[in-house]
């Protein structure tokens, strides 16, 4: 049970695809619009349930709870060697010597 | 209760704008093809140090123009003897939210307050969510930032999800929608429901907000070098940032040459909810610059501010990998963390500076923040992890959505010229679509305007297609 208060994040199908505008292209025709939106849970709810929250500005918003506290965990991903490599290749035609390999 | 099908809401979208930019665009039109762009210009009534002064209130602009000595030194030597301009780069991440949109934002988020309204909407998937979330954090209004942000697999792209993070850390809503042209109707719907102000990127407001950006670079190269310019090159998407900087320029009595650089993104479908993950852009590239140069008033106003086609003198665009390349030179030879979207004019710098001497200047008109989701790391491990081949080699062997090919060497970035006289084209088609003919002087002079080429050239490509079609129906 995730309590009243808590801050989530809901989901909902704006679109459901037969709705959708007609110049999409075919791929995106065949899958719903959707939105994810955050705020604060105005009664206690279960993951999965419908749930009311309100916005930063205040709105008050219905969808499916996804889950309680969303963060983020985007970040700068896996080493990327050929990154490495162009910084080597850069230096060394700007004339100054790169690391030995 | 309202009809809020798709279909209803855009058949009122004109009222809603109406509503929502406290603009009446109707007074503008001439009834046929042409409007009067420069009395819409004016409607707000703003002169540049006006401009100037609202966004010092933001802490907006004055931002510093830096020489590239290194990368300048670089460039010389894929250069003639003799050629290879110096390239200045304007730190446009200096701005507080980290880009040049500030200055569009800042425009924006004042005249949402002067008239009154209590917040301002805006529908962005790039760096202007996080300025208008910024300059609203300062006016002390409400903001919501609606963005195009998965794919239909919940998919984000780090790039945008990096937005709403920083849109969130100065107070705003974020919302986020799977990918699709109708992000329009549910932009149109938040606008309905909350009375707030459309912070469009193309209302004169946004585009005045740019032209300080073109004043002050003019006034910084006579000032530090006692010259202007002998070129200037602008990153396009929207076409905001190119016609707001060449008509600050000119403002400022400077006539540089402006252009156009973009990242290629051919074959990929912008609202394809597969493609949308395949991209390592998502701003900068072809497949905004293109529909809005050759037709700018397909944005979210009746008639858009940005009118890139009047003032860019050439059109250029370059790889994914030689942006990333670009990206790295930046960081390891001047010290700078910046982009990589607003790096594309500084790759397209890198070898224009070849065609021009070593005393001319060549402006770099921006720079925008990096980070976590932005940085080509986060790029590129991305799109390995959806498949997409990295690799070094020859950058003209890239294919969007395949592979991102960084160059080997420095001598291999190339950016490739665009056929304006093409777009020219593709805008009068579009123009004359339905129109009577033969179309008045009055339109023709417009076109001739909305070009940048002349009344013969407009008469000559209508005359053209009239004989097409001629061919065809018979």
């Amino acid at each position: 049970m995730i309590k009243k208060g808590t801050w989530v994040q809901l989901h909902s199908v704006i679109l459901k695809p037969k709705e959708r505008a007609p110049q999409v292209p075919g791929d995106t025709a065949k899958v719903p619009l959707e939105q994810w939106v955050k705020g604060r849970l105005m009664e206690d709810a279960e993951v999965g349930q419908t749930a009311r929250a309100a916005t930063r500005t205040g709105r008050l918003v219905t969808g499916a709870l996804v889950k309680a506290n969303p963060g983020f965990e985007h970040g700068f991903g896996a080493f990327v060697p050929e990154l490495l490599a162009a910084q080597e290749s850069i230096l060394k035609a700007a004339g100054e010597e790169a690391p030995d390999a | 209760m309202p009809d809020n099908s798709y279909q209803a809401v855009m058949a009122r979208k004109n009222d809603i704008m109406k509503a929502a930019v406290g603009l009446d665009y109707s007074r503008f039109e001439s009834g046929g093809i042409a409007f009067d762009y420069e009395a819409m210009m004016a409607a707000p009534g703003l002169d540049i140090h006006q401009v100037q002064a609202i966004q010092a209130d933001y802490g907006v602009g004055n931002t510093p123009l830096l020489e590239l000595k290194h990368i300048t030194a670089l460039a010389r030597k894929y250069a003639r003897p003799g050629y290879g301009a110096r390239i200045l780069l304007k730190d446009e991440a200096a701005n507080p939210s980290g880009s040049f949109k500030a200055r569009r934002a800042a425009l924006s988020v004042h005249a949402a307050k002067e008239m009154g309204y209590k917040g301002v909407i805006t529908a962005t998937s790039g760096n202007y969510g996080a300025a208008v979330a910024s300059c609203c954090a300062k006016a002390g209004l409400k903001c919501i930032v609606v963005q195009e942000c998965f794919d239909s697999k919940g998919l984000g792209q780090p790039e945008i999800v990096e937005k709403a993070r920083k849109c969130e850390a100065f107070g705003a809503e974020v919302v986020q929608l799977t990918v699709g042209p109708e992000l329009f109707y549910a932009f149109l719907l938040l606008l309905e429901e909350t009375g707030y102000f459309n912070a469009s990127l193309y209302t004169p407001y946004a585009i005045l907000g740019v032209e300080t950006l073109g004043y002050e670079l003019a006034g910084q190269c006579k000032d530090q070098y006692g010259a202007f310019p002998g070129m200037v090159v602008a990153t396009n998407a929207g076409g905001g940032n190119l016609t707001g900087t060449a008509r600050g320029m000119r403002k400022a009595g400077c006539e540089s040459p402006l252009v156009a650089a973009s990242v290629n993104l051919k074959g990929l479908h912008m609202a394809s909810d597969r493609d949308f993950n395949m991209k390592s852009f998502t701003t900068g590239h072809t497949g905004f610059g293109m529909p809005f140069t050759t037709w700018p008033d397909r944005s979210d106003v009746p008639r858009s501010a940005a009118r890139p086609l009047r003032y860019m003198s050439r059109y250029v665009t370059l790889s994914q990998g030689e942006v990333f390349y670009t990206t790295e030179m930046l960081a390891v030879l001047e010290g700078m963390e910046r982009g990589p979207a607003g790096n594309t004019s500084l790759a397209a710098a890198f070898c224009l500076a070849r065609e021009l001497p070593r005393e001319a200047l060549i402006v770099v008109q921006e720079t925008e923040y990096t980070g976590a989701g932005k940085h080509p790391n986060a790029q590129l491990a991305f799109a390995r992890a959806n498949g997409v081949r990295i690799a070094a080699g020859d950058p003209r062997e890239e294919v969007p959505g395949e592979s991102i090919i960084l160059p080997e060497h420095p001598g291999q970035i190339d950016c490739q010229e665009a056929d304006l006289n093409h777009m020219r084209k593709s805008l009068i088609a579009k123009a004359i679509e339905g129109a009577e003919m033969p179309i008045g002087e009055n339109d023709l002079r417009f076109l001739a305007l909305e070009t940048n080429s002349g009344a013969d050239f407009v008469q000559g490509v209508i005359d053209q297609f009239g004989r097409d079609k001629h061919e065809t129906s018979r």
